[in-house]
């Protein structure tokens, strides 16, 4: 089944990612095995062809940062940063996402089947994230567009100065950041729930959720909002 | 940046490999911390009515033979010494007051790393690895230990502004941030008589906890007057004579992984320091919560922390999402919309 396996007992992230990068053309058919991860940072960063990646074990700092195509899929916990600017691709995660997950990405879908801890989707600019599990405070911070799907909790200050992102939550919010406000579910928002929560292997309703979104007051400067800057 | 990491044994049959899986968990953080480092191990305890002293001088050829005659003749009992490097361990039969004033007048240049039953803190500027084999830290053992490797930023790479720091009889401290209103806060701790020896931000962290200790608070009610005076961001871990503590400031600005066997409870900045400990593989893992106090120790029965902060979903890497201590109003400052 896999066409490539990788050892990172004994070898360096540095010599596998180069090997990565060094795929000039699609690949759709390979299918890579990373063995002992270790928390490593930045495995499988920078990709830029269709291939798929299989990391066996907990993947440390920046996995799968940059991507673009490529599938990378993690049989594990994932650290700080997973899928950071993400342009294109899957990254799917079967354990857990430390902070800042899917920062930054403008493209692709990043799916964790647990939680996810703060700052998840933090000035996310087109990525769709879906997570099964609950995300920590600060989630989506300036998120400016993409869709946010979250089917358990947010924690504190959920959406605090989001612009344009959709956020969708089937839990409970702890509470909203400075000009997030709930929003009302039209017909557009079910069905893009619908196609991420099938994307992402997710069997809930999207009637369960709610949409939270930017009340857009902080657009323009209002001396009246000065204490919210 | 720094790494901190800490290993507290539930059984004492790991307790000779303390210092070896140590190691190699503080050896691995040397990339958050390649200035600096240090530890506290708690190891056998001194004898009854005696103290355990660990001294330092900048010298290692330095004659520790002089303070033990001079320990002799002032408090009347033969103390043990055993020099470890720079470092040297006195077991003395006196108290801690009477210990501390003696040295400070007649051997000003010698450095109190720590003072209790069993605790020993050593820390030396250098790579993380050339501290562990300075001190053979990996042949040292004990039933739990906390270390630091430093990357500093507020204050000088020497070594008495490496970590731990102690914080008291059989306390210290080791930090991973570092805080805004030291100043301030050691010119006030400063009036209430607590000393401070550098311009380092953690010291004052640790002198506001022993100095909370000394009016009466328990370690937990210390940290968490902590999250109200301590303005910065900070992963502290404490340790205490039978475990230790873990503390995140309110927004998480610093990492912190946690991993509980039934063996051991380990935490670091980076799993990476706890993936080669022995069980790992079957260990419980999660991120400690904000603005909360972990703690663990071999006297009290050790609860399992998911259990004990009651919160769902806080069984492994990330957390839920159920902060009821983060305090929206204060930490919200967007400074700009970029």
């Amino acid at each position: 089944m896999f066409t490539q396996t990788v050892d990172l007992a004994k070898t360096s992230v540095r010599t596998l990612n180069q090997r990565l990068h060094d795929l000039n053309a699609e690949r759709d058919e390979e299918r890579w095995r990373i063995l002992n991860p270790r928390g490593a940072h930045a495995i499988a960063c920078g990709l830029r062809v269709q291939v798929t990646v299989e990391i066996e074990g907990h993947a440390g700092y920046y996995c799968a940062g940059m991507n673009q195509k490529a599938t990378v899929i993690v049989h594990g916990n994932v650290a700080t940063g997973v899928a950071e600017n993400m342009m294109s691709g899957i990254v799917h995660v079967n354990g857990n996402a430390s902070q800042c997950a899917g920062a930054t990405a403008h493209g692709g879908l990043l799916a964790v089947e647990g939680d996810a801890s703060a700052r998840c989707g933090i000035s996310m600019k087109g990525i769709d994230i879906v997570v099964k599990g609950s995300v920590g405070h600060m989630s989506a911070f300036m998120a400016q567009t993409g869709n946010l799907v979250v089917c358990g909790d947010a924690g504190d200050a959920f959406g605090d100065s989001v612009y344009e992102a959709r956020l969708f939550v089937r839990g409970r919010v702890n509470s909203l950041g400075t000009d997030c406000i709930e929003k009302e579910m039209r017909r557009e928002h079910f069905e893009i729930l619908e196609t991420l929560l099938k994307r992402a292997g997710c069997d809930v309703h999207p009637e369960e959720f709610k949409r939270y979104g930017s009340a857009r007051r902080l657009y323009h400067f209002q001396i009246d909002n000065a204490s919210l800057y | 940046m720094c790494g901190i990491v800490g290993l507290f044994l539930k059984q004492s049959s790991l307790e000779p490999e303390l210092g070896a899986l140590f190691s190699e968990m503080l050896v691995c953080m040397s990339s958050r911390g390649p200035d600096s480092a240090g530890f506290a191990v708690y190891g056998t305890p001194a004898p009854a009515g005696k103290l355990k002293a660990i001294l330092q001088h900048s010298n290692p050829d330095f004659d520790w033979s002089a303070i033990g005659v001079a320990l002799e003749k002032q408090f009347r009992d033969k103390p043990s010494v055993e020099v470890n490097s720079t470092h040297a361990r006195f077991l003395v039969k006196t108290d801690v007051q009477s210990i501390r004033s003696f040295l400070e007048a007649n051997f000003p240049e010698v450095r109190i790393m720590s003072v209790g039953r069993r605790i020993e803190i050593m820390k030396e500027t250098g790579l993380p690895e050339s501290v562990v084999e300075r001190f053979s830290l990996r042949k040292i053992a004990g039933s739990h230990a906390i270390g630091h490797t430093r990357m500093a930023t507020e204050s000088a790479v020497t070594t008495e502004g490496s970590h731990p720091f102690s914080t008291g009889v059989d306390l210290c401290l080791v930090h991973n941030g570092s805080l805004s209103n030291h100043n301030r806060l050691r010119r006030r701790l400063g009036r209430e008589g607590i000393e401070f020896h550098t311009e380092n931000d953690t010291e004052v962290a640790a002198g506001y906890f022993a100095w909370q200790l000394a009016n009466g608070a328990t370690l937990k009610e210390a940290l968490e007057a902590g999250l109200e005076d301590l303005d910065g961001f900070y992963t502290f871990a404490v340790g205490t004579e039978d475990g230790f503590a873990v503390l995140r400031d309110p927004i998480a600005c610093k990492p912190a992984v946690l991993a509980e066997t039934d063996d051991y409870v380990a935490m670091a900045s980076e799993y990476r320091s706890l993936a080669n400990l022995p069980g790992i593989e079957g260990a419980r893992l999660w991120e400690p919560e904000p603005a909360v106090v972990y703690n663990w120790s071999r006297t009290q029965r050790c609860e399992p922390a998911f259990r004990r902060d009651n919160r769902i979903g806080v069984t492994a890497w990330g957390v839920s999402g159920r902060q009821k201590s983060s305090q929206p109003d204060k930490i919200l400052n967007p400074s700009s919309r970029v």
